[in-house]
């Protein structure tokens, strides 16, 4: 009797489950134990960078007023090595915090660019892009990941990047991978992710309790930036990380030194060039490797067949004890038969040609002056909207600091903190913090955004501080610019019309804003009892929530400028308001 | 055609029997190919056509002649006829008023004035308590409601049977951090009730019958889907425009929108308030007056401690009750709010017409 195939398979389920196991338990064909196919070096460094990106993604989310709550909210800022030696170079100081990227430092030293592989959620980014939409053949992967001589651009950026820092303008900003990545998020993908997400899962949402969505100055072009530099992956695997990051140049000069590298075994090696199918950083491991060039992803010694890529310490080149010819096959290297027919093994500094340095120096020479002398940043015609966040150094220590991360946009409850556009800042002040007033008001009792600044460009104040109480009352409060009125637009001077939210929520006491009390006959010979706003300049503080309630919204008819700004005498409005306030 | 192309294409041979059937078959399922594509076609155009050109009035058209259609149309809420209000009960007082310092025994002895608390709470009721929590600012300032109050009314609406608490305010500052700032989210929260903030997705536009600017405005709706009570219990304090902001103008908190504009006809708005808004009772905070630089404050120097609770059904009469007596300004003429929504029956601004009851606790 034939039997039926479902029972067929159900009997046959066991025994499928012990040839199952036995497949997976079997060992290698070298005789390594069978776990070693799966707890290899790259699923750690997998493993790794799923919880580095995560745990950036998580510190980013906890960096809001409700959640805030002794987390590192700015730690991968602080690791960043670039960060704090371009400060130091800039400000001849390591804020706070910034002594953390010692712990990225020093691996760096050792094993290269770990950073990069491992750790680099930006990098750990443009791999995962890089990966899924991968649909070329085995060997275009392997064209794709030779080195090209445009992946020497970065370095180039990184020396622009370095002496703007010695003469005061830093600018590494622009393209440090954490701190493009915490701005994207925090300008861009926040406010997508909020508005995406359903109702009942507001509990998750990035700002809980924001009571508007969130608005962003150039989210666009952010937004935009970061999916064209993501989507480079599809062109040039890596493409940021290997033409652009000033921070993986930073760390590939540095990796030069690095005891540790991938070393080929020329007794082994085919030059079969398998191990460029996945080489993260375009480094040559067929060759020459280049160690400046390596992220230490691993994929090379994975894709080995002939196991001839170990990663150990190597220090010294071995092509000059390979003893007979290469091109006739006699060679040989200590007692073996050289295979490869490539016998260099390492190529430790950066591939740049030294007048090519020198070019880029003489361009980060011009760069300043073309970047200072550009009015909106100058102190002889600073913008009146470029109003910094309370704690804010004086505006040339500001730019010495600020790494235009916008963490402190990030966390500010009010959404007064805003991208600054070259409008405000010029190129130089892109992306740096200002506060908008129509978009948000300096919350009288916040000092967040000072909490969160990695490198003191906003430093950490208490609120006795802000508010000149305590211990501050001779310094006097944080003024961040002075408010005016616009008597043309504003409705009880010139529409007849009652108003003075601004004397309301004024939140000085005694209030900034007083009123002319007076009754008028309108037009249609209405009695009208009219107060009329006016300013006392010597107790306004700049907060600017006058003009974010004012109801002329468009144009205020109360806005708050720049000027008599307390962290700088040059920007004082009053005479002698240096002095203690009455 | 050349004569040797011509001789050599007479040379071929012609196609077979079989290998015509096989063209025959395949014109066949050609034809069968286009009349589908050709239907599918058809059908699409024919759908574009029914939805852009048959009358708006017929089913899955999207004729849209003059614009309106198109226009989002937005529902308009409700709050119950006669609002939260619980009947009247002649043989007690109207307004409530305790001095002291021990916050519950006040509260129960104002209530008891009342007719209790049990006239107002039933067991199962699910009720929305509105403090004032305009401003960022610590409970000493003045600025917002006690949390102290907040959480002994809490606890005296729990007891009374209530099955659910809701707080509810919609700040004029950043909510989070004004609710953690003031005390009011600790005080909501260790007393076990609901804290709603004011995000978007809580608000939709109320109508209000005979207001003079909200007859359609938005409004905190959140927080009243499903109650069936309302209390409110706002501080008292000095307002730069309106003169005195109390248990009325405490509503101004419940709505969303350009609410800016208000302040064009202040009394004109807090009179809408009061129609708006008839809540089960009101509690007016006087533990702490604030009695200039309002409704700001933002100084110690501009509190006085005020010892007292009033609580009442009716809003103006607490009022008028904390200008005369807490902010101390009798014989100065009421704000005109007062007698706005007076002239619409919200309330009676003179006070001493109405029967009180004054006890001093502890």
């Amino acid at each position: 009797m034939r039997r039926l195939p479902v029972l067929q398979s159900v009997q046959s389920a066991p025994r499928a489950i012990v040839q199952a196991a036995h497949n997976v338990t079997k060992p290698n064909r070298d005789g390594s134990p069978w776990y070693a196919r799966v707890f290899r070096l790259t699923t750690t460094r997998i493993l790794t960078q799923a919880f580095c990106f995560s745990l950036f993604i998580f510190l980013l989310w906890v960096t809001w007023f409700s959640r805030l709550g002794g987390y590192p909210a700015s730690l991968f800022l602080e690791l960043d090595p670039l960060v704090s030696f371009a400060t130091a170079v800039s400000t001849h100081t390591v804020y706070r915090w910034l002594w953390r990227s010692l712990w990225i430092l020093v691996p760096t030293l050792v094993l290269g660019r770990v950073f990069c592989g491992w750790i680099c959620p930006y990098g750990t980014l443009h791999q995962f892009i890089g990966w899924v939409f991968n649909i070329r053949r085995n060997k275009d992967n392997i064209g794709v990941n030779a080195y090209r001589p445009i992946f020497q651009f970065k370095y180039y950026l990184l020396v622009v990047f370095l002496i703007l820092s010695a003469f005061g303008a830093l600018q590494i900003g622009l393209l440090d991978p954490i701190c493009l990545l915490t701005r994207s998020v925090a300008t861009a993908i926040q406010p997508a992710f909020d508005s995406a997400l359903p109702d009942v899962l507001a509990g998750i949402s990035a700002r809980p309790g924001a009571p508007h969505p969130r608005v962003f100055a150039g989210a666009w072009f952010i937004g935009f930036l970061l999916i064209g530099l993501v989507g480079m992956n599809l062109v040039i695997p890596r493409f940021f990380c290997r033409v652009l990051c000033p921070l993986g140049a930073f760390l590939g000069t540095l990796s030069r030194f690095a005891l540790l590298r991938i070393d080929r075994d020329l007794t082994k090696c085919t030059d079969c060039n398998l191990c460029m199918r996945h080489c993260e950083g375009a480094s040559d491991p067929q060759e020459a490797l280049r160690k400046s060039e390596c992220f230490v992803c691993f994929n090379c010694i994975d894709d080995c067949p002939e196991d001839a890529l170990a990663f150990r310490l190597a220090p010294v080149p071995v092509h000059e004890r390979i003893i007979g010819s290469l091109k006739d096959g006699t060679a040989r290297l200590f007692g073996r038969k050289v295979i490869s027919k490539l016998p260099e093994t390492v190529l430790a500094p950066p591939d740049v040609p030294r007048r090519r340095w020198v070019f880029a120096g003489i361009a980060g020479l011009l760069a300043f002056p073309f970047l200072r002398f550009s009015k909106s940043v100058n102190a002889r015609s600073y913008s009146a909207k470029a109003i910094r966040p309370p704690g804010t150094v004086s505006e040339p220590e500001f730019l010495e600091r600020c790494i235009k991360c916008d963490q402190c946009i990030n966390v500010c409850p009010t959404n007064v903190l805003q991208p600054s556009t070259l409008t405000e800042g010029g190129l130089e002040g892109l992306w740096t913090p200002v506060m908008d007033f129509r978009t948000g008001f300096c919350q009288l009792n916040c000092t967040l955004c000072s909490e969160v600044c990695p490198t003191g460009a906003i430093q950490k104040i208490d609120l006795a501080r802000k508010l000149g109480k305590e211990a501050h009352v001779e310094a006097g409060p944080i003024r961040l610019g002075t408010a005016f009125f616009n008597r043309g637009r504003c409705l009880p001077w010139a529409m007849e019309t009652p108003c003075v939210v601004c004397e309301e929520v004024c939140p000085t006491s005694p209030k900034a804003i007083g009123t002319y009390q007076q009754e008028i006959t309108r037009w249609d010979g209405k009695k009208v009892l009219l107060n009329q706003p006016y300013m006392r300049p010597e107790l306004c503080i700049g907060c600017g929530i006058c003009e974010h309630e004012c109801p002329v919204q468009d144009d205020p008819a109360v806005y708050v400028t720049a000027i008599g700004e307390s962290r700088s005498k040059d920007r004082s409005l009053l005479l002698g308001s240096e002095v203690k306030r009455t | 055609m050349s004569n040797e192309r011509r001789r050599a294409r007479q040379a071929e041979p012609e196609p077979s029997a079989q290998e015509l059937e096989q063209q025959r078959d395949h014109q066949r399922i050609e034809r069968r190919a286009l009349l589908k594509g050709a239907l599918g076609l058809g059908g699409a155009v024919a759908a574009a056509g029914w939805a852009s050109l048959a009358p708006p009035s017929w089913p899955l058209s999207l004729r849209d002649p003059d614009g309106e259609r198109g226009k989002p149309k937005a529902s308009v809420r409700s709050l119950p006829d006669g609002g939260f209000r619980v009947p009247d009960a002649p043989s007690v007082a109207e307004l409530g008023v305790a001095h002291g310092t021990q916050l519950k025994p006040m509260l129960l002895a104002a209530l008891d004035a009342l007719g209790g608390i049990g006239r107002f709470i039933e067991r199962g009721d699910v009720v929305v308590i509105k403090p004032n929590v305009a401003f960022e600012r610590p409970a000493a300032l003045g600025a917002t409601t006690n949390p102290e109050v907040l959480t002994a009314l809490i606890e005296i609406v729990r007891e009374a049977g209530a099955s659910e608490i809701r707080v509810a305010d919609n700040p004029i500052e950043s909510p989070s951090s004004c609710f953690v700032r003031s005390g009011i989210q600790a005080a909501t929260q260790a007393a076990g009730a609901r804290l709603f903030l004011p995000t978007p997705e809580e608000f939709a536009l109320l109508g209000t019958p005979g207001a003079t600017w909200i007859e359609r405005w938005p409004f905190f709706w959140g927080p009243f889907v499903g109650a069936n009570k309302v209390i409110g219990v706002s501080p008292i304090k000095d307002h730069n425009l309106c003169r005195a902001s109390m248990t009325t103008k405490n509503w101004y908190g419940l709505l969303g929108g350009r609410r800016n504009q208000f302040h064009q006809d202040i009394h004109g708005i807090i009179a809408d308030l009061a129609l708006m808004l008839r809540p089960t009772f009101v509690v007016l905070d006087a533990t702490r007056v604030l009695f200039r630089s309002g409704p700001t404050g933002g100084s110690l120097g501009d509190v006085k401690p005020g010892h007292t609770v009033v609580v009442s059904r009716d809003s103006l009469a607490a009022d008028a009750y904390g200008w005369d007596n807490l902010l101390e300004r009798q014989g100065e003429a009421l704000p005109a709010y007062f007698a706005k929504s007076a002239a619409r029956q919200l309330g009676q601004p003179d006070w001493r017409k109405l029967s009180l009851k004054e006890v001093n606790v502890g």
